[in-house]
């Protein structure tokens, strides 16, 4: 494996480790709830500094309008086999005190997870042999050329670079930045990953930037707070302007927040793709596989893509049906 | 002037930090590290955050960066 810097240096390094099902479209519902079990899977054998923990994800809604949203999303996620329960505003109030009296209620996902990303990519990469600090230069059919014109060959070359495959191969994907807020430990400020339900029209809206409410504990007691979305291209300034709206978004649904000392700031860059689901497989035009433009959803599906991939290899059926995330239709599309 | 350490009262001297308070009244430990390892205050110039305690219901303060006052109340963490 050749990275770049280190492996789980980049997205994953900065990004939350939820493993979340999201039901976007069927084909990222199957993905998502398809991954999560894989996560299940590998609960008992990851280590400590993995911080799993099954804390779920609560939907909230902020009045009668969202409740029927959280209506809809929980017929989804039941014919997909995904657990979850429609809570009232009160039952909301009781499992999460600290968030703002008087939501209209909220969609509970129990068997959603918190990971810590880059500690289980290491756990994940350890049989296997790690070039760091190897920038690639190009890539072709069964050849990989770094920066220091050393050359590598291989049978099969998967490309997983992020927003870096897009320069690699010309894949359409476009950097998506988003910030967070890590704070000192506050042990049972939110006992859920906390979720706005209009966080997904804002995540995905075509408006230059915005950002929604999304809070994340961690096993540490620490609560990460996001989530805001931006194109800006690869500057990883902190916005000021924007880190303040969504603090101020999050603050709102928990009046209690502005009291927590923050540690730490920091920025992000999602891959994202034009129609909202990751390349992942075999690219023939230009004879490798990829596996990349995953957006917010790199972790959760991290699993699956791996899955999808080695069958592919292999010559093998994968769990789930493949044919939405093949990487080729990003050049119909162009077309 | 007398100030309250976990819920018992002591006497400090007046321009005490809060850090020199909770060490003269012979504390062992002021907080836990995430692995439970008992912590006191290190740097006594707000550098290395050791000393973080609550005080007056704000966790997390440098006591080595406040002043005690009269009746200040500080929990350890």
């Amino acid at each position: 494996m050749l990275d770049s810097s280190f492996p789980g240096g980049g997205a994953t390094a900065a990004c939350m480790g939820h493993v979340v099902v999201m039901d976007d479209s069927p084909s990222m519902l199957e993905l998502t709830s398809y991954s999560r079990q894989l996560w299940e899977g590998l609960t008992k054998e990851l280590p400590a500094n993995c911080e799993d923990e099954m804390f779920g994800t609560l939907w909230l809604a902020e009045d009668e309008s969202e409740m029927v949203e959280a209506q809809k999303k929980k017929s989804l996620y039941e014919n997909a086999g995904v657990e979850c329960q429609l809570l009232s505003g009160s039952e909301v109030e009781r499992l999460e005190p600290h968030l703002k009296p008087g939501l209209a209620g909220g969609l509970r996902v129990p068997g959603d997870r918190v990971v810590y990303p880059t500690n289980c990519v290491h756990y994940l990469l350890r049989d296997i042999e790690v070039r760091q600090n190897s920038k690639v230069e190009s890539v072709s059919a069964n050849e990989v050329t770094l920066l220091t014109g050393e050359v590598f060959k291989a049978k099969n070359i998967i490309v997983a670079a992020g927003v870096a495959s897009q320069h690699l191969l010309d894949l359409p994907i476009v950097p998506k930045k988003g910030h967070l807020v890590i704070t000192d430990r506050y042990p049972g400020f939110a006992s859920h990953q906390l979720i706005e339900l209009g966080y997904i029209k804002k995540a995905h809206g075509e408006s230059s930037s915005s950002c929604a409410f999304n809070i994340q504990p961690r096993s540490t007691g620490q609560m990460i707070i996001g989530s805001s979305r931006e194109f800006c291209g690869l500057d990883k300034t902190v916005n000021k302007k924007l880190l303040s709206d969504m603090l101020n978004r999050a603050n709102y649904f928990m009046p209690g927040l502005s009291k927590l000392k923050a540690l730490r700031v920091w920025t992000g860059f999602r891959p994202a793709s034009k129609d909202g689901l990751p390349f992942i497989g075999y690219l023939s035009d230009r004879k490798v596989y990829v596996c990349t433009g995953h957006e917010g959803l790199g972790i959760t599906t991290s699993l699956a893509s791996a899955k999808i991939i080695a069958a592919q290899i292999m010559g093998e059926e994968s769990e789930i049906d493949s044919s939405p995330y093949n990487p080729d239709r990003s050049f119909s599309h162009a077309n | 002037m007398l100030i309250k350490i976990d819920n018992q009262t002591y006497t400090v001297k007046e321009g005490s930090t809060v850090a020199a308070a909770l060490m003269s009244c012979g504390l062992q430990k002021i907080r836990s590290s995430i692995n439970g390892q008992a912590r006191l205050p290190f740097c006594g110039m707000g550098i290395c955050y050791e000393c973080r305690a609550n005080i007056n219901g704000v966790s997390y303060e440098r006591s080595c960066m406040v002043l005690c006052s009269e009746g200040m109340e500080i929990n350890t963490l």
